[in-house]
């Protein structure tokens, strides 16, 4: 079931939508907010959008950033896409390994890191790029990804 | 110097433009004088004598587009005009430079084309990764509205008009027009069979313009200015300027707003600074990842609609990624057909199947483990995904890439297939 405060923060978004459905996109954001990822208690949520947990889950099962299995405390999304795999891509990847001795789709045995694959993120001219949770990293090199996961250690 | 209407009052620092020094550069003076002098079929016929086409890939000429609104006292209502701003293109990123640079051009833009077609709400369909350009968007709107240029009665013209902001989850599909329709019904972003065009029955039944960033922000400047003025922009055939990019390893990778139909030698050269010292250009992928590969015999092509439909490729988004004579061309199109393979719906078996089964391919050649047969059976896909037999364009872009690299680079494809590896690697 949706918490009291995910409850009124899923009311809050409803107010703007012309029909419930419409939010739901929002109030899984909501969830996920709370909770890191979206667990099968989604089917609690489906009843304020007026649509059946199925068709819910259909929705959350359709995005690649709702996630429906546990995450690490901080998302690692690294651009795969053409210009940043041109201008090294693996770099990036390899680095992280190295670092985290994990590859895209996989958590850290500590919940810390999970690194997912991501399509372009529309930082072409400063490739490779990629996020962590929701800050964007340009111009990655070895050194600068050994830099920003100490910020976040 | 040509005129750059979009950018030109872009701050160095890239610091947003806020409502006031929107205002102070002249802006929210085209809303007025469509508001206060022009009726929306006025505003429709500026636009269409302006010749813009439609910056989001498709190129369609946007007032024609519009003339499909049911007009009039006894049109469909709400009706809605939604901005795309899902900008997941590969090798795409202009529409980011906008909103993040200039909101107030594009929201001034959006409030008079939604007045052309008398919509009631509308939209901003943002990716989920432009996290900066919805916080700047969404402070731009409060802007608005507390300045009236939202909300009930706009400036007291009678017109009024609410706008949101949808910020989406991810999947490429999303930007095809009609899927990204389903999202904000907050259905599965399947796309929808057309017709029924989104002009006559779009979201929530009701009629519907769906129009790009880039699009959008040209809209002020054209009422200001005229018709005539942006005919007069460009040189070539095609209207106005175009955010163009050049991604890839060129000495200064970036964005310019130029006079539609530049030539991609000047592009690469004058403004991206050509190649970098120890690469060799090698081929270019002229309008984002969806578009076909180009060689050196086209690099006095003119970045317009017309005149890259003729060299074999389409302008596409306009931004285009450079392969250097260092990357492996195989692994180029291997890397474009796991985006497409990845971001397919699954709504149509020839997309759903045949993307995962052309990435296989071209992964095994990459690999050294292809077989001369393959060659074929990748031919035989691109006919398979070409257009007419799925429901969307996603399929019949992916293929655009791999029908002309495997043309121009079958010497590259047989020598993996009969080296049994990668000469690059
Ligand atoms: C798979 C796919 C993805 C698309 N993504 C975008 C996008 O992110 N932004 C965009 O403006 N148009 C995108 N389009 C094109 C839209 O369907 C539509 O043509 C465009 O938004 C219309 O705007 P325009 O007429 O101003 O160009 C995409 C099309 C397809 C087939
Ligand atoms: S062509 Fe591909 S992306 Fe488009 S509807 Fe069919 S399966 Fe979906
Ligand atoms: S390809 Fe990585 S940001 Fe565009």
């Amino acid at each position: 079931m949706p918490t009291d405060e995910e409850r009124r923060q899923i009311e809050e978004e409803l107010k703007k939508a012309a029909f419930k459905q419409g939010a739901c996109v929002d109030a899984l954001k909501i969830v996920q907010r709370h909770r890191g990822w979206v667990s099968d208690e989604i089917r609690g949520v489906a009843g304020m959008l007026d649509m059946t947990p199925d068709e819910l889950d259909g929705v959350a099962t359709f995005y690649s950033l709702i996630f429906r299995r546990p995450v690490g405390k901080h998302v690692i999304l690294v651009c795969d896409s053409i210009s940043c795999w041109i201008m090294g891509y693996e770099t990036v990847r390899e680095q992280l390994k190295r670092r985290l001795g994990i590859g895209p789709g996989e958590t850290t045995t500590d919940g810390q890191f999970t690194v997912l694959p991501i399509s372009c993120l529309g930082a072409c001219d400063h490739a490779p790029a990629m996020m962590v949770d929701d800050e964007l990293y340009l111009d990655l090199t070895g050194e600068r990804i050994d830099e920003i996961l100490e910020k976040y250690r | 110097m040509a005129e750059r209407p979009l950018t030109k009052d872009l701050r160095p620092d890239r610091v947003p433009l806020s409502l006031k020094e929107y205002e102070a550069a002249g802006g929210y003076q085209g809303l007025r004088k469509a508001l206060k002098e022009m009726s929306p079929k006025d505003v429709q016929k500026v636009v269409t004598d302006s010749n813009l086409r439609g910056r989001g890939g498709a190129g369609f000429p946007t007032g024609q587009k519009w003339s499909f609104v049911p007009m009039g006292e006894d049109a469909p209502r709400p009706k809605y005009l939604i901005c795309n701003a899902d900008e997941m293109e590969p090798g795409t990123f202009k529409d980011r430079l906008l909103m993040e640079g200039n909101p107030h051009q594009l929201l001034e833009g959006m409030i008079i084309s939604a007045y052309a077609i008398q919509a009631d709400v509308s939209y901003i369909f943002l990716r989920w990764a432009y996290k900066l350009a919805a916080a700047i968007l969404e402070r731009a709107i409060a802007e608005a509205y507390e300045n009236n240029y939202l909300g009930k009665n706009i400036i007291g013209s009678g017109y009024s008009l609410e706008m949101y902001i949808h910020t989406s989850a991810g999947r490429y599909i999303c930007g095809e027009e009609t899927a990204l329709l389903n999202a904000l019904e907050g259905k599965r972003a399947t796309p929808r069979a057309k017709p029924p065009f989104p002009q006559v029955c779009g979201l929530w039944g009701k009629p519907t313009i769906v129009n790009n960033v880039e699009t959008l922000s040209n809209i002020s400047h054209i009422v200001t200015n005229g018709p005539h003025w942006f005919n007069g922009l460009s040189p070539s055939a095609d209207t106005g300027t175009k955010i163009y990019g050049v991604s890839g390893k060129v000495k200064r990778p970036g964005l310019w707003e130029l006079p539609m139909g530049v030539t991609i030698r000047e592009l690469l050269e004058e403004h991206a600074g050509g190649m970098r010292d120890g690469f060799r250009f090698r081929s270019v992928i002229p309008g984002g990842a969806s578009t076909e590969f180009l060689a050196e015999e086209h690099l006095d092509v003119k970045m317009d609609y017309g005149s890259v439909q003729k060299a074999g490729s389409r302008l596409g988004t306009g931004t285009m990624i450079v392969i250097d004579d260092k990357t492996c061309p195989i692994g180029a199109m291997h890397n474009l057909e796991v985006f497409f393979a990845r971001e397919s719906c699954g709504w149509c078996t020839p997309c759903r199947e045949g993307l995962r089964w052309i990435e296989q391919i071209l992964r095994a050649i990459e690999n050294g483990e292809g077989e001369p047969e393959d060659i074929e059976v990748l031919e035989e896909q691109c006919r398979r995904l070409g257009p007419g037999n799925t429901f969307c364009a996603l399929a019949p872009g992916a293929v655009e890439p791999l029908q002309s690299g495997l043309k121009i680079f079958r010497e590259d494809l047989e020598r993996h297939i009969r080296e049994k590896k990668c000469p690059w690697k």
